[in-house]
């Protein structure tokens, strides 16, 4: 219950900070984009203010010691720099571009209920699923063909 | 045409880091909001409800600004719905492919040295960057 608490008021913070930044307008991001018209570097200084506290916070839990609520820190393991990480941020990126949404301002905005961004955030929870089919099916796929190589 | 606002921005911005801070040292998770989300969506999850709860932070922050009389601006959006849906669609499976988004590589990663996080950020903005200058000044939008 603690832990269920924690996560809201983390999500709350999140939440509050996109909102203060503005980085919930989707206008001031694609002015972040848009180097070559009306730039607006707002969202560097965004990156700057998450880094810095991230960045002390993160290395205060590395020091040791387990979280409160949890058994372990469940710090990322992947770290090469493969081919879907590439493609991925491709389409990521091109999408972001398009209409200056991503994941988390996307999730804030359903607040307003505004139906363009409801269709964004059901366009987008589409393309997570079906990309973990995509790989589910891929993964059965090679099993199968490792499987008959075998026998 | 938007205003330049270094110091909301890094306000903004510390509060996002002060909640992947708090989000590691109370439950030990990485705050990247297109993996929290996707935990969700999997069948069979089960690890849902703490993901739940941070979504529902997420949806909160604006209603608690508008009882505190600061509501939030309306997003500016196109009036395409088709381009709403790709644009979406791109985001959820480029950042479920890439294993992670603007706050998953572009804060969290980057703030735990990751370069594998440091290439998607770089990769992600440059295709953003991209994005926009073909929709801004090559089809003029």
């Amino acid at each position: 219950m603690a832990a269920l608490a924690a996560a809201f008021i983390c999500g709350l913070l999140f939440g509050t900070g996109l909102i203060v930044s503005q980085m919930a307008q989707p206008a001031k991001v694609l002015n972040f984009l848009d180097l070559f018209g009306t730039w607006d570097p707002s969202l560097a200084f965004v990156m700057a203010g998450a880094l810095a506290v991230s960045g002390a916070g993160y290395a205060f839990a590395r020091r040791g010691g387990r979280p409160l609520f949890a058994p372990r820190h469940l710090w990322p393991t992947k770290a090469d720099i493969d081919p879907p990480l590439i493609f991925g941020a491709i389409l990521f990126g091109l999408g972001w571009g398009l209409v200056g949404l991503c994941p988390g301002p996307a999730l804030v905005n359903l607040a307003t209920l505004s139906p363009k961004v409801i269709v964004f955030v059901a366009a987008m929870a589409g393309g997570i699923v079906l990309h973990d089919r995509w790989q589910a099916r891929r993964q059965a796929a090679s099993a199968a063909t490792a499987a008959s190589a075998d026998g | 045409m938007t205003e330049f606002t270094p110091l909301s921005a890094l306000a903004g911005g510390a509060l996002i880091g002060l909640s992947a801070s708090l989000l590691m040292l109370l439950t030990g998770r990485i705050a990247g909001i297109s993996g929290i989300l996707g935990g969700c969506l999997i069948a069979g999850a089960g690890d849902r409800d703490w993901r739940l709860a941070f979504i529902a932070g997420l949806i909160a922050a604006p209603l608690l600004g508008a009882l505190l009389n600061a509501p939030l601006e309306l997003p500016r959006m196109p009036d395409n719905w088709f381009l709403i849906a790709v644009a979406g669609f791109l985001v959820g499976f480029g950042a479920r492919m890439g294993g992670g988004c603007t706050s998953g590589h572009g804060v969290c990663g980057i703030a735990r040295l990751s370069g594998r996080s440091l290439v998607a950020t770089a990769v992600f903005m440059s295709a953003g960057f991209v994005a926009v200058f073909l929709m801004r000044h090559v089809f003029g939008g």
